[in-house]
């Protein structure tokens, strides 16, 4: 068969955005002698056909003749004073290339059958560079070493080999008489990242068993026992020094997070902490699940396919939940370093911020705007020590029968494998994802990058819920960390299963049985059949070109039994597997500090503080970000991300109505300060609960019906003082989810989170703990804005103003931490949240905003240059606390529980008697003319702005292009 | 016709379909989601229907280009049926990706004398200019008075959501033709009416074309999405607004409307 190049690109007079965007990251890796960037996609097709349908097929199928032009053969580098390097990237062999699938189905529609197909890219680089910076560029942007060979110069394609198929071949692992030295050798060679008392605790299993284990019981132990799994840490034995006084905890996340769920015991909870994502009541016939998960080491790595892949995973939780869930809504947190870092101030093997933000963003965008899953709620933090570390939370809500929240998997199910192939992709991930980072990261473990394709997924997501709600099968799960050996070693814990390795769909040829078995490979469930119905769900989903494989069926000898064209190669008994690993003893303390607060000068003006903090890039506006995001897809957005007169105010929570014929809402919102750990985690979880709660409360959320989800990025809690300081923010979930009457639904956390420099020296992330919240709406017609909406009308806070600086945003600007660290009273924060959310029902308020970082000041700019309209605020009014006497104490402190409400006149009555008896006070005015102006208690005026000028500030720093 | 069936296409990748559906089951249809692959193995639910919608997504994920590879699958399996649809009086819409679909199969323009096919294909859609996907609302002021599924006189408020949603034309003379021969079906305006740059004209599209119609006035194809905005709570600061017309509806209750007066 002949074979024929194509390429592809665009016509002079249409932007290369490819072209641009790599340009703009070459100039960011510090290359400036690279001037222009084009770029071309290569179809190489071997078929029976002749120049003249060649010409057919580049015309009618491969090229947009408006706006593109081809060439079929090679074209040559460009003519011109400049030199111009051309690189071209094409898919490692084998690696799955969904391009080409189409373009062979879309030549088998024009009568062209079994053509074969790969694609490549091909840039043009034009500009004097030098090997090494052509080879940096090359690995660093435009390939990922993973699946992807680089071809420079005019060298010809790559040759089409298939990869030789694997040859069975079972390995033992000899550890039986292994000393200790050996046994820490083992695990470190083999990136098992186990203990050495797991690797004793093995060795004894196996001595009993008289026997050596095989690679692939090594590794489904790793997967299983690995922190990403099990979450050793947070569940082990901890003994505690708190300030000199010893502290026990038999489990501590059992005696804290899981204790307060427990112990409010409330009837709308279906399903918590134990299945993929925890289940709530949403209807009488809906239930709604929540998960949020990490993906911090792979999007240091790859922020791109790292933050794809983390939410394309997250969003097989809700699906693997019960018998699955149908998605309605992402959620994404980030914490990054400063996008105008200096270049000097990255440690070698780590990715500059900018390039890691807009990475972690596209892959974001892409994944799930392509899933067709809106993007409703976040936030993005940034400090230097996100440098090495940056934190990638995906959160996921899915709504499902509540008939169907439970999975009941038996003996004699069929296993099945449903959706991607399985390839090399992912390999170690959960395993290396539990460990901390070095500067050769990069190198050693880019095979723990998977590769995500969304239209698989989605595919896979719509046959599913067909299938589900046929009942076609039992039980589901995602192939999540760990792959099929976490997914089918879970499913079938209680039962025992049996699985022929062989029968797994592979991308390509050649995978060993472990790499098969612990491959993370995306877009895999696993499902139980009762063999009755498996012709019907087979033809299901072939007809809707998804893939569902029979790999094994689960038994009843509680053993997990691995098979290779019938050769045994792995037999586990599953209660060690599940129940073997041992429990550790852990020590934490903790000391109490109190840095003092800064000496800082009495000003009679603010202006210029409330632009720093409105500009800072914490408070800023992150619209960049949202729009890239589909927010409205699926129909049922209420509240949306940004709100106000011009759209784009920053909400307090997102709203949205999963069920279209009904007026049901849920409410989504997040709250996180790691500044404030930096003084105490208790008070940094306490406040992340409290502004969770109160970004809810604010857009008319039941505070009755508010579920809440943990997750810890912390770093190396082998060190006591580290560990001491999850125990504290452990502790303030317990008396925060009780308080509150909130219980914690889900959680994860993710330790390690730290770099170790080429010259040894450790960055370690500040403690972060991200709480989400989950609320529901009784009638969306009621929700309320941030926004202020009439000149005029009336503001009040409600809640009280302490002097609570410690933490701020007005102390950072000014390069102070400080100490007193905003507390909570949980009773008070309680009662007001319920008072206010009378007020929404009964139609009393305008607009609402919780006040957070940057304090009042910062509160009443957002809500006046959302609403258009001015505001007149005046200190007089603002219920404080005794010590809060300073002016910028006022202005700026970030207390918790308050929130400001906008009341029209005539309400005001029903509005105070409602409030009675709760620091509350008149703080200000809607104004016509478009202006902020704050005068302090002596009546002088201490801040004087144009909207816009604040909203400049606000909007400027977060535009990346 | 009282009972008006509509069919609202499905594939891999499409992801607007169920909002689809109730947005023309509000306005009165009975609407069914079919996969592409049931039609192409059997095509005569289409014959039963009388409105076509192809909604928005990433059909086949935007391989080769937006909307290319479901137009390859339309003009080899589907091409006469759907002309006979047209032929017959029945109204086809195509939203977001569904009109890259129309516009890459030749359906839209469907400048008189052209017919469909891939040969010259007139018009097409491409990158934004900004280079990046974006969610935003519009406001469109409707181009032709010969469009069923549009009020002439009446400016709507949609969104829109793409990185593809450029349009443009082969040469100066198609976009004469699509001017004067009534083609444009909505172009993106500001809230006066008056057309402008970025973020008013939120892509590039030459004369800030939103969307098409066909030279029969029964094909729209847009890139905004009025399957988003069928409910008040649905406009971006309806917190602001005593009950905001859902102005998408217009498009959906017109269609309706159409068919029951007509077929």
């Amino acid at each position: 068969m002949a074979q024929w190049r194509f390429e592809v690109s665009n016509r002079k007079g249409f932007v290369d955005a490819r072209g641009r965007a790599v340009l703009e990251d070459i100039r960011e890796l510090g290359i400036s002698s690279v001037e222009g960037v084009y770029t071309a996609r290569v179809y190489l097709i071997e078929a029976e056909m002749d120049r003249a349908f060649a010409e057919r097929v580049a015309r009618e199928l491969l090229t947009d003749m408006v706006c593109q032009e081809y060439r079929i053969g090679r074209s040559d580098i460009p003519a011109g004073p400049m030199p111009a390097t051309l690189i071209e990237v094409h898919l490692k062999s084998g690696v799955t290339d969904p391009v080409a699938e189409s373009v062979v189905a879309a030549l088998a529609d024009m009568g062209v059958a079994g053509a074969h197909v790969r694609t490549a890219r091909k840039y043009i680089l034009v500009g004097r560079i030098t090997d090494e910076q052509t080879e940096t560029i090359a690995r660093r942007i435009l390939a990922n070493d993973c699946i992807e060979e680089v071809i420079t110069g005019t060298d010809s394609e790559p040759p089409s080999s298939h990869t030789r198929p694997y040859q069975l071949s079972v390995t033992q692992i000899p550890i039986l008489g292994l000393n200790d030295d050996a046994l820490k050798q083992l695990s470190k060679d083999r990136d098992l990242f186990l203990t050495l008392t797991e690797m004793r605790t093995i060795q004894q299993h196996y001595q009993s068993l008289g026997r050596q284990p095989t690679d692939i019981e090594m590794e489904t132990l790793a997967q299983t026992w690995s922190e990403h799994c099990v979450h050793k840490t947070l569940k082990s034995s901890v003994d505690m020094d708190f300030d000199g006084k010893p502290i026990h905890f038999d489990n501590l996340l059992k005696e804290t997070v899981f204790k307060a769920t427990q112990d409010l015991n409330k009837d709308w909870c279906i399903s918590v902490f134990a299945d993929n994502a925890g289940v709530i009541e949403f209807d009488e016939d809906t239930a709604v699940c929540f998960k949020v998960e990490t993906h911090n080491h792979p999007s240091a790595l790859d922020p791109y396919g790292g933050a794809a892949t983390g939410i394309g995973g997250v969003i097989r939780d809700p699906m693997g939940t019960g018998m699955g869930a149908r998605p309605i809504a992402n959620t994404d947190v980030f914490c990054f370093a400063p996008p105008d870092t200096k270049l000097k101030d990255v440690p070698k093997g780590v990715l500059h911020p900018r390039r890691i933000m807009k990475g972690v963003v596209s892959g974001v965008r892409d994944y799930g705007n392509r899933m067709g899953i809106p993007t409703v709620n976040g936030a993005i933090y940034f400090d230097d020590r996100y440098i090495a570390n940056p934190l990638v939370f995906c959160g996921n809500v899915g709504l499902l029968p509540r008939d169907k929240c439970f999975k009941r998997p038996q003996s004699g199910h069929l296993i099945l494998v449903v959706g991607g192939r399985t390839g090399r992709d992912g390999i170690h991930g959960a395993t290396f994802s539990s460990g901390e980072m070095t500067h050769e990261h990069e190198d050693i473990f880019s095979h723990a990058v998977q590769i995500g394709n969304a239209i698989t997924e989605k595919k896979m997501l719509d046959t599913l819920l067909v299938a589900r709600n046929r009942g076609l099968y039992e039980a589901i799960t995602d192939c999540g960390a760990g792959g099929l050996s976490s997914a089918v070693g879970e499913m079938g814990e209680t039962l025992g299963a049996v699985v022929d390795l062989e029968t797994v769909p592979l991308k390509y040829a050649g995978l060993n049985y472990t790499e098969i078995w612990i491959s993370e490979a995306q877009e895999r469930m696993v499902i139980a059949v009762k063999p009755e119905n498996l012709d019907e769900i087979r033809r299901l989903f072939a007809g809707e070109d998804v893939e569902a494989t029979v790999i094994g069926r689960f038994t009843d000898d509680k053993m997990l039994t691995l098979r290779y064209q019938g050769v045994q190669v792995g037999r586990l008994d599953m209660e060690f597997l599940h129940e073997g690993l041992a429990r550790y003893a852990r020590k934490a303390v903790w000391k109490s500090r109190s840095p003092g607060e800064p000496d800082l000068p009495f000003q009679d003006d603010y202006t210029q503080e409330l632009l720093e903090i409105l500009g800072s890039y914490n408070v800023a506006s992150k619209e960049w970000v949202i729009r890239q995001y589909d927010h409205e897809v699926q129909g049922g957005s209420v509240i949306k991300p940004l709100t106000g007169a011009a759209n784009d105010g920053p909400s307090d929570a997102a709203v949205l109505r999963p069920r279209l014929t009904s007026a049901k809402g849920i409410a989504l919102s997040c709250g996180m300060n790691p500044m404030y750990g930096d003084i105490d985690p208790y008070w940094m979880a306490m406040a992340g609960i409290d502004e969770a709660i109160r970004n809810l409360v604010c857009v008319g959320a039941r505070p009755d019906r508010i579920a809440l989800l943990d997750n810890y990025c912390w770093g190396d809690c082998s060190r006591p003082e580290t560990l001491g300081a999850l125990v504290r923010a452990s502790q303030a979930c317990l008396d925060g989810a009780m308080g509150f009457e909130t219980p914690f639904i889900s959680g994860k956390d993710s330790l390690n989170n730290e770099f170790v420099c080429e010259d040894g020296t450790r960055i370690a992330i500040p403690y972060t703990l991200l709480i989400s919240g989950i609320g529901m709406v009784d009638d969306v017609n009621r929700c309320v804005s941030m926004d202020v909406k009439r000149p005029g009308n009336l503001l009040f806070m409600i809640g009280l103003t302490r002097n609570e600086l410690g933490g701020s945003h007005y102390y950072n600007s000014k390069g102070h931490l400080g100490g007193n660290v905003p507390q909570v009273n949980p009773a008070v924060a309680k009662e007001t949240a319920c008072r206010i959310h009378q007020a929404i029902l009964k139609g009393l308020v305008a607009a609402c905003h919780d006040c957070s970082e940057g304090g009042l000041a910062v509160a009443l700019a957002e809500m006046a240059f959302a609403g258009g309209f001015g505001v007149e605020a005046d200190l007089r009014g603002l219920p404080t606390s005794d010590d809060c006497v300073r002016t910028d104490q006022q202005l700026f402190s970030e207390s918790n529980s308050r929130y400001i409400v906008e009341v029209s006149p005539s309400n005001y009555d029903a509005f105070a008697r409602l409030m009675l008896n709760l620091p509350f006070g008149q703080v200000g005015e809607v104004m016509k003319e478009p202006r902020l102006t704050i005068k302090n208690r002596h009546q002088k005026i201490v801040i004087d702005a144009e909207l816009q000028r604040l909203k400049t500030a606000w909007q400027a720093p977060l535009w990346l292009g | 016709m009282e009972n008006v069936q509509a069919i609202v296409l499905r594939a891999a990748g499409v992801n607007c379909d169920v909002e689809t559906q109730y947005a023309l089951e509000l306005a009165g249809a009975r609407a069914e989601r079919i996969h592409i692959n049931r039609l192409i193995e059997d095509p005569a639910p289409l014959d039963r229907c009388q409105i076509l919608v192809f909604p928005g997504g990433f059909s086949y994920g935007d391989d080769v280009a937006a909307g290319k590879i479901l137009a390859n699958q339309v003009i080899y399996h589907l091409a006469e049926t759907i002309r006979r649809c047209i032929d017959d009086g029945k109204l086809v819409l195509g939203i977001c990706n569904g009109f890259q679909v129309l516009v890459k199969a030749g359906i839209l323009p469907g400048l008189a004398q052209m017919g469909f096919s891939f040969e010259n294909q007139p018009v097409s859609i491409t990158d934004n200019d900004s280079g990046k996907y974006e969610d935003r609302w519009v406001y469109l002021q409707p181009g032709t008075d010969r469009c069923v599924f549009l009020d002439a006189d009446r400016r709507i408020y949609l969104p829109v959501a793409h990185g593809e949603g450029k349009l443009v034309t082969r040469d100066a003379s198609i976009l004469e033709r699509l001017r004067s021969e009534g083609h444009v079906a909505f172009r993106y305006v500001d809230a006066q009416g008056d057309v402008g740059d970025f973020p008013i004209n939120p892509n590039g599209s030459v004369d800030s074309i939103a969307g098409l119609t066909d030279a029969t006035g029964r094909v729209l194809g847009l890139m905004p999405h009025p399957e988003r905005f069928v409910h008040s709570t649905q406009h971006p600061h309806w917190t602001r607004l005593e009950e905001p017309q859902s102005d998408g509806m217009m498009i959906f209750d017109n269609a309706v409307r159409y068919v029951r007066e007509n077929m």
